[in-house]
């Protein structure tokens, strides 16, 4: 390449390739003004936000204790079949674990845990633990003093179910969350069937969601249809109608529906005024599937109005004269022409109130009563209640999965802007 | 110019009336339940139905004790205080942070916007049961379970999301000229900032701030898992009014809350007309 000295002494090829560092440079430096702008946001959601899920993730297949608290039963046991007896060194070294399990403080843990595999048997760890003290009576095998102290050590269930502790990683949880289990052997069988509570609970869950989905269509479709077509006046003042409830705190609207229908609630009251009902007949609407589908509903209208209605309001009332002047009948135009317009807002609508109501907690809790409760209440349950912290991981890991996956969907829809009627 | 859809064969007028009629029940759907709430709120008797008094419109059968009651009630005074200054604290963190990040967002040398954007959207998207459950099993860890501050935090990142949306629309309609023409007139980035930038965008501040106080204000879920009696809000102290002792004094709060989202919604209708001026645009 050639070049040229200017009298100032540079080249014209030396402040070309100048003014492009130059540019790069001012280029970067706007990157990090922008990106240093972003970054606390950014910080603060990860901390607050995606390391706790993150760490609630890693619950679900955590599995420490066993390996830490009989290391050498373990090691014992891998070389055990759950076909012969177990050798009476085993016994021997796991009443030893055992005892210091107890007194290092992780012996609770680790019946806890064995208790979820193997139900009914953190007693009897607790139980052996407490009475190693004393050791074998003169002439008496290990194995003869754990069977006196429960004769539940006669089986190889709880041996099995030691031995599947293994690892300081399980599987138990999600195997638990797809209602299976492991045999003595280690092969995933299922539950037997008063055991299953959770594949069921999950289809119902999607069974409501659609269901609700498929009300919030029928119901939003009309409505957003009429305020599209009638001037902006009046459409606006209709908005409001739908946005009061979406306005309203979700405990108020909850609460609405408890009054209207419970059994001697406002509609009772009123189909027994009007003679429809005896006063014997009063109709359980509420605590029940019932209750849930309709609250829903009522709480996730509005999600599907919204975007429906921005939708609308973008077609031309022209499309349909024209289809209608070139001699389609009008339900016709309306089905060839309007209705293909309308399907991303219902699309997106549809996805919105659907991710909605899978993860809904406080409202099918709430008017469930038994039969009308979804997948979120077994996960409050076994963080509260049963303190199955994995489990409830593990379901709630699932149902985040799930969620990420319709999201991904929604995104490809509708993208993420126009989640800004969303709550 | 209202046109009906078409239910198959039936004349225009009747198609016509059966849309509105039809519409009109949605309507009732939406807003009946809700309206109910309030006559009962004045219910004389402890009962969750209208009265035979009511219904004649006797004097003696309203009166104004649920009302009088949560006055009286410490339980639910310190319900309202801890919903304020939870959604308060709340607000503002999400605000301050949430427009910072919608500023950095909406320049055109943002990397990585999108995958930065759907990280900082997703405690929108997530179920708060699941958010709940990461941040009970974290708070357990480092002792911010049943304090203020740990219930703080989650509802600023709950209601991050809807300031970074509100604002991000609100810039996208903004002339970038305008930052030019005042540094080419000699302002410092920061007089630009406040002098030019920040009025124009308030009324999108304003609302994303909103957006974060009411879904703080709204949430109960997080409030359930992370709080202890110390902390319970309106919302989770009527989830124990429903569950356990139901009186018509949450009856009376929620009428109240009613009123407060009324209010909210006007709000914020002003907020985006005033928006929609400044931007001299009409959607």
């Amino acid at each position: 390449m050639t070049t040229i000295s200017t009298s100032a002494g540079m080249t014209i090829d030396d402040d070309g390739r100048a003014l492009k560092a130059k540019f790069a440079r001012a280029e970067r430096a706007r990157q990090i003004k922008a990106a240093g702008l972003v970054a606390p946001l950014l910080a603060f959601v990860l901390i607050t936000f995606v390391v706790p899920i993150g760490l609630m993730m890693y619950r679900s297949v955590d599995d420490p204790v066993a390996v830490r608290a009989i290391p050498r039963t373990l090691e014992l046991l891998n070389h055990w079949s759950p076909d012969s007896a177990p050798p009476e060194a085993v016994f021997k070294v796991l009443g030893e674990e055992l005892l210091s399990a107890r007194e290092s403080g992780d012996l609770g843990k680790l019946a806890t845990r064995l208790n979820y595999d193997v139900p009914g048997t953190r007693s009897t760890l607790m139980r052996t633990a407490r009475a190693m003290r004393r050791g074998p009576a003169e002439g008496r095998s290990h194995r003869d003093l754990f069977e006196t102290i429960d004769p539940k050590w006669r089986g190889g269930e709880i041996l099995a179910g030691l031995k599947s502790l293994n690892s300081p990683y399980t599987r138990s949880y999600y195997l638990a969350a797809a209602d299976l289990t492991t045999n003595l052997y280690g092969d995933i069988v299922a539950k037997p069937p008063h055991q299953r509570i959770y594949v069921s609970l999950f289809v119902k869950t999607l069974w409501v969601s659609l269901l609700v989905t498929a009300l919030c269509i029928l119901l939003a479709y009309p409505v957003a249809y009429q305020m599209a077509t009638l001037p902006a006046a009046t459409a606006n003042l209709l908005m409001i109608l739908v946005l009061l409830p979406f306005w309203t705190s979700l405990l108020v609207r909850t609460t609405a529906w408890i009054v209207l229908l419970q059994s001697n609630g406002v509609l009772n009251d009123l189909l027994v005024a009007t003679g429809i009902l005896g006063d014997e007949g009063r109709i359980q609407m509420i605590y029940n599937m019932f209750g849930t589908v309709v609250a829903m509903t009522h709480i996730l209208l509005p999600f599907m109005v919204l975007p429906l209605y921005s939708v609308m309001k973008t077609i031309p009332p022209n499309y349909l004269r024209a289809a209608e002047s070139m001699g389609a009948p009008p339900a016709r135009a309306w089905l060839d022409i309007y209705l293909p317009l309308t399907l991303p807002g219902a699309g997106a609508g549809s996805i919105l109130v659907f991710i909605l109501c899978i993860g809904y907690y406080i409202t099918p809790e709430l008017v469930g009563g038994r039969t009308g409760q979804l997948i979120s209440s077994a996960i409050a349950y076994h963080m509260q209640s049963s303190l199955n912290w994995g489990l409830a991981a593990a379901l709630g890991t699932l149902l985040l999965v799930g969620v990420l996956a319709l999201y991904w969907l929604y995104n490809r829809i509708a993208g993420v802007d126009s989640l800004r009627m969303g709550g | 110019m209202a046109k009906p859809p078409p239910c198959f064969g039936l004349p225009g007028r009747i198609r016509n009336i059966i849309h509105k009629a039809v519409c009109a029940s949605v309507y009732l759907f939406l807003v009946a339940p809700i309206l109910v709430i309030i006559p009962l709120s004045f219910n004389a008797e402890p009962y969750f139905t209208f009265t035979p008094g009511m219904l004649t419109f006797d004097p003696e059968a309203f009166s104004t004790r649920w009302y009088r009651d949560i006055w009286d009630n410490e339980q639910w005074l310190r319900a309202i205080r801890n919903s304020f200054f939870i959604g308060i604290s709340a607000a503002v963190i999400a605000t301050t942070l949430g427009t910072v990040a919608a500023l950095g967002l909406s320049q055109a040398s943002m990397p990585y916007r999108t995958a930065i954007m759907a990280v900082l959207l997703s405690p929108m998207i997530v179920p708060v049961i699941i958010t709940a459950a990461g941040l009970y099993f974290f708070y357990s860890g480092i002792g911010l379970s049943q304090t203020f501050p740990g219930l703080i935090l989650a509802h600023a990142t709950l209601g991050a999301p809807f300031v970074v949306i509100t604002v991000t629309a609100t810039l996208s309609g903004f002339d970038r000229s305008l930052t030019r023409a005042s540094a080419s007139m000699g302002a410092t980035p920061a007089y630009t900032f406040f002098h030019i930038i920040a009025p124009l965008i308030a009324p999108g501040v304003i609302s994303g701030g909103l957006f974060a106080f009411i879904i703080s204000f709204d949430e109960v879920v997080a409030v359930l898992f992370l709080s202890g009696t110390e902390q319970r809000t309106i919302p989770r102290q009527m989830w124990s009014g429903i569950r356990e002792s139901i009186s018509p004094t949450i009856l009376a709060v929620a009428t109240l809350l009613i009123l407060v989202s009324v209010m909210l919604l006007l709000t914020l209708e002003v907020l985006r007309r005033r928006n929609e001026r400044m931007r001299g645009i009409g959607i």
